[in-house]
């Protein structure tokens, strides 16, 4: 999937680059940067911030594709992320995760076809006295079993 | 120098300090096995990410086992290399690797060449365990002009990557993604013909397996030579003769003309020339117009472009067009000898022999991968028929007589055919770094003063030193030369120069270490430096040999510009011999 | 100016939030606002008080009440009754599970009591968000104590109160300081490993999140110490309210002149900066940490050279962890003797864990070296959740081991866990019940390491993918007994061959499991039974015809048809058919479906 950028999305790269002095050693966050304001960090993306570090793109990609944190794809409109920590795992996540597999009809790091929501794991959230813990953007569901899933994906409908 | 006493396997050693335990081994012929770690002694290139596992040791002490290759020796340590844990964590790690490996050795390009194959056989692996039902990492083949990758077969190694990013500064390879899917690529995976790839093809030169290999265009001239209504005939260039002995046995630095010429004759070319013999030209050109840029330098001019780029090396102007599309007026304008032989014989030769353009193949042998890919440049071509047809590797054409039943060691001392065939010892040396710069200097220095030269070696030209600089007096102008090797170092002199702070009349660069002799389509170095340094010397035996040294010496050269050409630089040779380059600058 | 009669502290960490804290704290101020009392009595928002299975905490000062599950419409409650009338409510308060009892303060909670708090010494106490807090709690008085004096004297102090690193390794901190002290450089750099990725750990982000000033000053103290002008907190950017409350703190601190130029008129400069983590375990690595901080892959390189030699951009950097740091400025203050009388022989001074699981009081607790796994699951956890038997006991996450019943008299210490088989780490301590199969729990962990392994070196790369594989199979129940074997060595040779300490310890949840639950390998082997129930593939569903009365429910549910049989007629489960998905279980009314 090829994307176009305007004149103005480079320039904002170029802003994001700039504010760190253009410094390669900064480049996980221009990449944080980037990825708040686009979401995600298509190859497009990528190539305008290597051209303006001074690097290879291969080694912004080889970063990107290092740390899990970064994405290539758009997340959903909701961003469901489940905890998998040890804490959540031994208190029944899995069982969870494919209760919302099953309810989503996709995979862990897919999008389902409306777009509107994505689904991840996470490792740790650090909320282990309400494991298992869900996340759908920035609001935390704990104490969950498979049964609430409907409810809680509910609210977003 | 502080001295370090240890023992290793029961046996006492003194060392340097700062010597690893892999190194002090080899001083008491034990030759610990290891697989990702690479030293280019010669060249300063060392590849030690620590990352096979293979070289380990036991140091008495030591929680863990030391990995050899990256562990300093310290006083009074006790080193065992062969005990049977170490033999088990070995073997396991192997083991390993191999279980995410293909087996189809039979059929891999490397076989027989392979450094994993070997390190298998040494450490007497017999099963692969549970490979049955074990993942493998798999991706995507990828198939260039010059160079296959086939990662499947990529151990991590991380020489290529070492090579284009640390050496040649390139930066198409790197290592992407993580844990078990990881391997080294271009960004996104895409192929390297669309990455900032330069097809020096280093990565080739040093890849343990058959991840990385080249492109394989045996077939291609197999069948041109069968072809009744095809006139073949065959270039080969300078570095060629000083390697390929080597695949059939011979010591490293013997060079094996006389054989090649006889072996090619054999294959079936109708025709066995010489590169050299378009190296003499190129002498010609490129020195005319280095000398005319600096006359008219002297002479007040302040737009003339020095210092001229030499342009013999395909990978180096691809490097060129990409990273200093600001200078494109700045290379010499002459064709590398591959092309210049290429034009010569399709414009020149092929009327002489009756032959109509498109039923004359030009074959190239070349120690090169990049050729392939110079010879489909548009530029080079006439109506789609390109001026070299095919270019092969020094290895490609071994394998050709090989599979040919040719016993090359037995094989008689043979002459190339004339009239491209004939060549001086300036020529030979094009091979090695520095070649191009002593060849030019010797026959622009008596066309500039009218003198002779009293001394034809410029030692000071030659060596594997990456960067190397001298002043040649002629005759009271003061011409100063640059020459480089490995694309690291070309960058480092071109943008001094593009800040003005360095000021040359000439550079040469060639993209490989030690220059064409150790290029990606020569023999395995096995990560043994002194392989280059042999065939370099072989080249200036060679040339040292031959009874004419200087380029406008070549009586051959003076009857194509008597019956052809006219002079140097003329309308004529300005068509058929010299290009222009183009700003690839997007590609980065 | 009106008193302060009364504080409200309302737990503000990650875990209450979630349980809308926030929104709690303004219904409380709100109500105090109704009733007139919002110049008497103030709210403030902490950090953890480590109670996290019970929150949101309320606590109130200076009576010390424990308020728990507090939720947003308990507010006017609180303020009407405990604020205006003083009369504590009840229903709010923490019930001991043994006696049934209200517990009336925190004083009296054995979740406290045997608990020593250093590093979390204001965590709930303070507002994190303000530095005159923290200050009042005797905050930046120990760096004004070591800026008056000699660099040597601080790093002996350190050294003599036994300190090691709590990031897992157990490295004394005061040997550290010394050879970064030592190596000469334009330019040094102290740098705090907030990269905590242990699945089912929060101690760092805890302490960061409740009480950020303290490691600020710590790491003030080490660039004092060993010549550094520059400091860099790697933080997870999974950590968005600790990475908010370090910028507020560090602010603060600017602006106090505890960071900058001159700090404390001492003529010593020191500064720091955020540098975020991006998602990869390994980068708590030190190597790799600060290969990621340079804007590289997270890949570990061998040691030597050490940071301490050469670090972040080639130059002499002194790594140390949250909780290590924490422990500094209480050491200056009280006296390297105070904090080396704690502990055990080796291990001196207390550990921050969090303990998480199958117990009851899933929270952070800090305990003196050499407390037993004991004290700590059944008086401090409270012991195992749902009245089940206790089973195991895993330390040091991924690369730590299972422990098993016979080693919970083990004192907690670094010599004593590794002794075990198993290993300190940062501080993650999650308990296991009868129903957790070990041979899943170290899939579990391996699972992990094939997800985060950098994939440099060969044994990490590719020999945690094959271990992961052979767990997978023996799940399934294909597994053979030479399977077992090739584990063992497998995990073996990991350890000795690996590159860094993630891959070293990588094989630690198998090997241990091995060791101590090797029975249980063996009935999923051996019987193709998993003892716990709990691997899908060794399940089988039948029907007790003496329950079922062919109700057809089940049948109608099953989604593979799996279930045959005529109305009024006990049901049969074509096991060919069967997929093990356990609907039929859920909606049987009768019991009649039985798991084997």
């Amino acid at each position: 999937m090829k994307i176009e950028l305007h004149d103005s999305h480079i320039r904002q790269i170029k802003e994001i680059c700039d504010s760190f002095d253009n410094n390669p050693g900064e480049l996980i966050n221009v990449l944080h940067k980037t990825q708040n304001v686009f979401g995600y960090l298509p190859e497009e993306i990528q190539r305008v911030i290597a051209r303006n570090l001074g690097i290879p793109v291969t080694r912004v990609y080889g970063v990107v594709s290092f740390y899990s944190f970064f994405t290539m794809k758009p997340k959903g409109k909701y961003a469901v992320s489940l905890c998998m920590g040890t804490a959540c795992y031994v208190r029944g996540a899995e069982d969870v995760l494919d209760e919302l597999k099953k309810e989503l009809g996709i995979e862990v790091g897919g999008v389902t076809e409306d777009g509107k929501f994505s689904l991840d794991c996470l490792r740790c959230v650090g909320a282990c006295g309400l494991a298992p813990v869900l996340m759908i953007g920035e609001k935390v569901y704990g104490r969950l079993t498979p049964s609430m899933v409907k409810g809680v994906l509910a609210e977003y409908e | 120098m502080d001295k370090i006493k240890l023992t290793i396997d029961n046996m006492p050693v003194e060392v340097v300090k700062g010597t690893t335990i892999f190194q002090a081994a080899r001083q008491v012929g034990i030759n610990i096995p290891a697989l990702c770690y690479m030293n280019l002694e010669h060249l300063g290139v060392e590849n030690r990410p620590g990352a096979c596992r293979i070289c380990v040791v036991e140091v008495e002490g030591r929680r863990n086992l030391a990995p050899s290759c990256s562990t300093d020796c310290t006083e009074g340590m006790v080193v065992k290399t062969n005990t049977p844990k170490v033999l088990n964590a070995r073997k396991v790690v192997m083991e390993l690797i191999l279980s995410n490996h293909p087996n189809d050795c039979l059929a891999c390009p490397s076989n027989n060449k392979c450094e994993l194959q070997t390190l298998a056989a040494t450490l007497g692996i017999r099963e692969i365990p549970m490979v049955e039902n074990a993942a493998m990492s798999t991706y995507r083949k990828d198939h260039s002009l010059s160079l296959q990758r086939d990662m499947d077969k990529c151990i991590l190694c991380r020489r290529c990557e070492t090579m284009c990013n640390d050496v040649q500064t390139v930066g198409a390879l790197g290592t992407i993604n993580r844990g078990f899917i990881s391997v080294v690529a271009p960004a996104f995976e895409q192929d390297l013909a669309d990455s900032s790839c330069v097809f020096c093809g280093q990565c080739v030169a040093v890849c343990p397996t058959g991840a990385l290999t080249r492109t394989d265009d045996t077939g291609r001239v197999f069948k041109a030579l069968a072809d009744p209504t095809k006139t073949v005939v065959v270039q080969t260039a300078p570095a060629v003769r000083a390697a390929l002995g080597e695949e059939f046995g011979i010591k490293p630095g013997t060079s094996v003309t006389g054989k090649m010429a006889a072996a090619l004759r054999r294959l079936g070319f109708d025709k066995v020339f010489d590169t050299d013999f378009a190296a003499d030209l190129t002498i010609m050109e490129e020195g005319t117009e280095l000398l005319g840029r600096i006359g008219a330098f002297l002479g007040g001019d302040t737009s003339v472009k020095l210092p001229l780029l030499t342009s013999c090396c395909p990978a180096w102007i691809n490097f060129f067009e990409q990273n200093y599309s600001d200078m494109l007026d700045q290379p010499s304008t002459a064709k590398s000898p591959q092309q210049m032989f290429g034009a010569v014989a399709k414009n020149y030769l092929a009327k002489k022999m009756g032959v109509k353009r498109e039923d004359l193949v030009v074959v190239s042998v070349m120690p090169c991968i990049a050729k392939k890919y110079e010879c489909t440049r548009k530029e080079f071509s006439v109506d789609g028929n390109p001026d070299v047809d095919i270019s092969i590797s020094t290895v490609e054409l071994a394998s050709m007589i090989k599979m040919a039943n040719i016993d090359f060691v037995s094989l008689p001392d043979e002459d190339f055919d004339h009239p491209l065939g004939e060549s001086t010892g300036a020529a030979v040396i094009f091979g090695a770094t520095g070649g191009v710069m002593e060849a030019a200097v010797r026959t622009a220095y008596e066309v500039f003063t009218g003198k002779t030269l009293e001394r034809l070696d410029f030692k000071e030209l030659r060596g594997f030193e990456g960067i190397r600089t001298a002043s040649v007096d002629f005759n009271g102008t003061t011409v100063n030369v640059c020459i480089a090797h490995q694309l690291g170092n070309a960058r480092k002199v071109m943008d001094g120069v593009r800040s003005g702070e360095l000021n040359f009349h000439a550079i040469e660069v060639m993209a490989c270490p030690g220059g064409c002799i150790g290029g990606a389509g020569q023999p395995y170095h096995l990560g043994d430096s002194s392989v280059l340094k042999a065939r370099a010397e072989s080249l200036y035996k060679e040339d040292a040999d031959k009874p004419l040294r200087k380029s406008h010496e070549n009586p051959y050269i003076t009857k194509l510009y008597e019956e052809f050409l006219g002079e140097p630089m003329s309308e004529l040779a300005h068509h058929l011999l010299h290009t222009h380059y183009f700003d690839k600058h997007h590609k980065i | 100016m009106v008193q302060i009669k009364m504080h409200l502290l309302v737990c503000g960490g990650t875990g209450c939030r979630a349980s809308e804290s926030a929104v709690l704290v303004e219904q409380l101020n709100h109500q105090l606002k109704l009733n007139g009392l919002a110049d008497e009595v103030k709210v403030i928002t902490t950090g953890c008080f480590g109670f996290c299975e019970k929150g949101p905490i309320v606590k109130v000062i200076p009576d010390n009440t424990f308020y728990t599950n507090v939720t947003p419409e308990d507010a006017e409650e609180i303020v009407k009754e405990h604020v205006l009338k003083g009369r504590k409510v009840n229903r709010l308060l923490y019930e001991d599970p043994e006696t049934q009892e209200h517990v009336s303060d925190s004083k009296h909670m054995e979740f406290y009591q045997k608990q020593v708090r250093i590093a979390l010494r204001n965590c709930g106490f303070i507002d994190p968000e303000n530095i005159d807090e923290y200050i009042v709690r005797d905050g930046y008085a120990a760096l004004g104590q070591v800026l008056a004096s000699d660099p040597k004297e601080t790093i002996d102090i350190i050294k003599k109160s036994g300190l090691r690193g709590r990031g897992g390794a157990g490295f004394p901190t005061g040997l550290k300081w010394e050879i970064a002290a030592g190596n000469k450089a334009d330019q040094k750099y102290v740098v705090c490993n907030a990269d905590e990725g242990d699945p089912g750990a929060f101690m760092d982000r805890s302490i960061l999140e409740g009480d950020p000033n303290s490691i600020i000053e710590a790491m003030a103290i080490c660039g004092y110490c060993i010549g550094a002008t520059k400091g860099l907190i790697y933080i997870r950017a999974e950590y968005p309210l600790a990475i908010h409350r370090l910028e507020i703190a560090i602010k603060q601190a600017r602006e106090y002149g505890l960071l900058g130029k001159d700090i404390l008129g001492s003529g010593f400069d020191f500064d720091i900066e955020l540098r975020l983590g991006a998602g990869a375990f390994v980068c708590g690595e030190e190597t790799a940490l600060i290969h990621s901080m340079e804007g590289f892959r997270g890949e570990p390189t061998i040691k030597p050279p050490f940071p301490a030699q050469s670090g972040y951009l080639g130059k002499p950097t002194n790594v140390n962890n949250v909780e290590t740091f924490a422990n500094v400025p209480p050491i200056i203050l009280k006296g390297w003797e105070w904090f080396n009388s704690i502990g055990s022989e080796k291990s001196k001074g207390t550990k921050v864990f969090a303990l998480a699981g199958k117990i009851n009081n899933v929270g952070l607790i800090e305990v003196p070296m050499g407390t037993t796994l004991r004290d700590v699951i059944f008086e401090i956890g409270g012991g195992i959740k749902d009245g089940k038997r206790f089973k195991a006991v895993q330390t040091g996450g991924p690369s730590g081991g299972c422990l098993t019943e016979q080693h919970l008299d083990t004192p907690i210490d670094f010599e004593h866990l590794a002794a075990a088989g198993s290993m300190m780490g940062s501080g993650g301590m999650i308990v296991m019940d009868e129903d957790d199969c070990m041979v899943s729990v170290a899939k579990f962990y391996l699972d992990f390491i094939v997800e985060e392994s950098c994939g440099k070196c060969a044994p990490c790369r590719i020999g945690s993918k094959r271990m992961h594989e052979i767990l997978e199979k023996i799940c399934q129940g294909k597994g053979t007994m030479e399977d077992l074997d090739y584990l063992e060595n497998l995990g073996k040779v990991i350890k000795d061959t690996a590159l860094c300490g993630l891959g070293q310890t990588a094989p630690n949840p198998v090997l241990s499991t091995l060791l101590y639950f090797r029975d249980e390998y063996v009935a999923h082997v051996i019987d193709k039974k998993c003892p716990a129930g709990q691997c899908k593939a060794l399940k089988s569903y039948t029907i007790d015809p003496e329950k079922c009365i062919g109700c057809t429910l089940c049948a109608r549910t099953c989604p593979t048809n799996a279930i045959i049989g005529d109305k009024k007629v006990p049901h049969v489960i074509d096991q060919s058919k069967c997929i093990k998905c356990g609907a039929c279980y859920d909606k049987c009314k009768f019991g009649a479906i039985q798991i084997r």
